[in-house]
């Protein structure tokens, strides 16, 4: 068994982006060895290290905060101030109020549902797109298969942030600009592992009896490869989302992605941090909210790894 | 046979950076708006308006734009700024060795340290060590890099200590070396966002390398456990992580662009996000260029690490 990202594989030449922090050792046998025995196991596994649960604490506490945010704000708001950055605990609202003297607590609770919904929807994107074209690739070979990957290549020659930048200069900062090109940029980088997991299987007998059944491709690839390349394609999915959030807060901490007025994270933690000093809740909260959701998820994608590492491990004994 | 390859990869890579420019050229294409006007001004009369479209080529057809386009980058010729009404290359000069200064230095801090932590990680396998740097690594690996900046400015900048400067603010036409005291905070957010992945890389394949058969031969043979590791161990371990290390140097090349904003240091990529934000496509085109380029060198240089330090390829020649 190799711990290496395999150097000699025909589609290196753009390299995986940064390697996944659960990519690394555990991850790389999960897309070489056929999922056996899958979800249940699969589950029971991720539930059994403590720090998937730990994970699921931690992001389901920011996800909890983020989409009943929006519902508490009637409790919240009402509080303003013409100081450039009222104190805590003081008549002008709980954490005080922010460089236009708008409510911090308001701001920060209402900040959470546009970026958790960008980005899942652009992770779901890159995945949808990812698998399809990944799958393909593989299952089609020849051709098809070299179109594909050296697509993925020129869109891997880019780095994700300045492949968005790009794509906001032209289109302008919206928030399906947003979605679609983090979804877009994705893609290439799913699609590789799903054609790694997807040519894992091919060979199986149970492909080899559909086919000779002449199922239609379309179902082969959905109801006989798709059930059974979910492992490897579930730890990609929490790797992802990690970096869609990532990128999506960036973005708007850039000013180029959520527009001001807009309450969001990412876009608070860009206008406060010039009062740092004076106010730093405007920066903190934020900071913390999506320090605990990229953490959370990263450590339910590590145990998902982990899971399914141990699973063929198991298999070859 | 080796060097065909490396041949091979250097055709690939050329013709990548080739469909990079294409994309990069036609995608500002669909840009609304006109070019000559942006730089002149809503107020310019018809008559300097065709003179400067004449003199932008705008009126020639669009393959000969893109041709003097690519003709440009190569003798240094990136365009006018829409912006500033001067050349690029003038705006970008100082900005790139700013950016490869920061860049270095944060290689040459994270290559060795993650070296060590992993190695150390692996040494001491399960233990209170170990578990420290996996969690540690596992948390820096899931945030965006501009919280672990925010978090580095609160504690060493503004609130908690007041040790370092939190923005960059040489003089104009000063280096930015010049003041090594505000270079530490950006680079030491570089090196921790990049650094995790070397860990973690160093430690799974040093732990393989630890339990193979030469390194169980070498301490029966009673070889001093320190040169068992030195002279045995890590020579193996680190061809793998070579790739990894390239992998992530390449990722810097896009990372800069939110730390330099963050920092506000005067580099390329605080010049790509002020260009975005005033639609000023020549200086996107420009840096999104450099940038790829760059990230296609850098991928490019570690195909050949990984093709030169496979043993299975020297064997196959």
């Amino acid at each position: 068994m190799s711990t290496n990202p395999a150097p000699t594989g025909p589609h290196t030449a753009g390299s995986p982006g940064p390697a996944g922090p659960a990519s690394s050792a555990a991850a790389t046998p999960a897309l070489t060895e056929g999922q056996a025995s899958r979800p249940p196991g699969m589950l029971r596994r991720v539930i059994a290290q403590p720090q998937a649960r730990i994970g699921a604490v931690l992001a389901g506490i920011v996800v909890l905060l983020a989409l009943a945010g929006p519902l508490l704000l009637p409790w919240a708001t009402g509080y303003s101030s013409t100081d450039f950055a009222g104190r805590p605990f003081q008549p002008d609202g709980v954490l005080g109020t922010d460089n236009l003297g708008r409510d911090v607590l308001s701001r920060f609770l209402d900040g959470g549902t546009r970026l958790l919904l960008y980005a899942a929807l652009a992770t779901l994107l890159g995945l949808v797109l990812g698998t399809v074209l990944g799958m393909l690739a593989a299952y089609r070979g020849g051709r098809i298969d070299s179109v594909i990957m050296r697509g993925n290549d020129v869109l891997l020659a880019i780095p994700q942030l300045v492949f968005a930048l790009l794509a906001i200069t032209v289109l302008g900062p919206q928030g399906w600009v947003l979605v679609t090109v983090i979804g877009v940029t994705h893609a290439p980088r799913i699609a590789r592992v799903a054609r790694a997991a997807t040519a894992s299987v091919i060979n199986e007998d149970y492909i080899k009896a559909a086919q000779m059944y002449a199922v239609p491709q379309w179902k082969i690839l959905f109801s006989e490869v798709l059930p059974n390349i979910t492992g490897p394609l579930m730890v990609e999915l929490g790797l992802r989302m990690t970096y869609s959030i990532g990128a999506v807060a960036s973005l708007s901490f850039l000013g180029l992605g959520m527009q001001p007025p807009t309450a969001d994270w990412g876009l608070m933690i860009n206008e406060n941090r010039i009062a740092l000093v004076l106010q730093p809740w405007g920066v903190i909260l934020p900071v913390i909210a999506i320090a605990l959701l990229t953490v959370g998820i990263n450590l339910i994608a590590d145990s998902l790894a982990r899971a399914s590492a141990t699973l063929n491990v198991e298999d070859k004994e | 046979m080796i060097a065909r390859m490396i041949v091979k990869r250097l055709l690939i890579s050329v013709v990548i950076l080739l469909l990079v420019s294409l994309l990069v050229f036609f995608a500002t294409l669909l840009l609304p708006g006109d070019p000559a006007r942006a730089i002149l001004g809503q107020q310019a009369t018809p008559e300097r308006l065709a003179a400067l479209r004449e003199q932008m080529g705008l009126n020639d057809p669009v393959w000969l734009r893109y041709l003097s386009w690519l003709g440009g980058l190569f003798i240094g010729d990136f365009g006018t700024s829409a912006a500033t009404g001067g050349p690029v290359s003038e705006l970008l000069g100082d900005r790139i060795g700013a950016s490869l200064v920061l860049m270095v230095l944060a290689a040459v801090i994270a290559v060795p340290a993650g070296i060590l932590v992993g190695t150390y990680s692996a040494l001491r396998r399960g233990r209170g060590g170990d578990h420290t740097a996996s969690g540690v690594t596992l948390v820096l690996a899931a945030l965006p890099e501009f919280v672990i900046g925010i978090v580095l400015i609160t504690l060493f900048s503004t609130t908690v200590f007041t040790l370092l400067p939190s923005v960059t603010m040489a003089p104009p036409g000063e280096q930015v070396w010049n003041y090594p005291s505000q270079l530490v905070l950006p680079v030491v957010t570089l090196a921790l966002v990049v650094a995790p992945y070397i860990v973690r890389m160093m430690r799974a394949t040093m732990i393989e390398v630890l339990d193979s058969g030469y390194v169980e031969m070498a301490r029966l043979k009673g070889v001093p456990e320190r040169q068992v590791i030195l002279r045995h161990a890590l020579p193996h371990a680190l061809a793998p992580v070579a790739q990894v290390i390239a992998i992530q140097l390449a990722w810097l090349a896009g990372g800069i662009v939110v730390i330099e904003f963050l920092f506000r240091y005067p580099g390329m990529g605080q010049a790509l996000v002020d260009a975005v934000a005033n639609r000023d496509v020549q200086v996107v085109q420009a840096i999104s260029m450099l940038i790829a380029a760059l990230y296609v060198v850098v991928n490019l240089l570690a195909d050949i690490v990984g093709i030169l330090t496979n043993p299975k390829l020297r064997t196959e020649a």
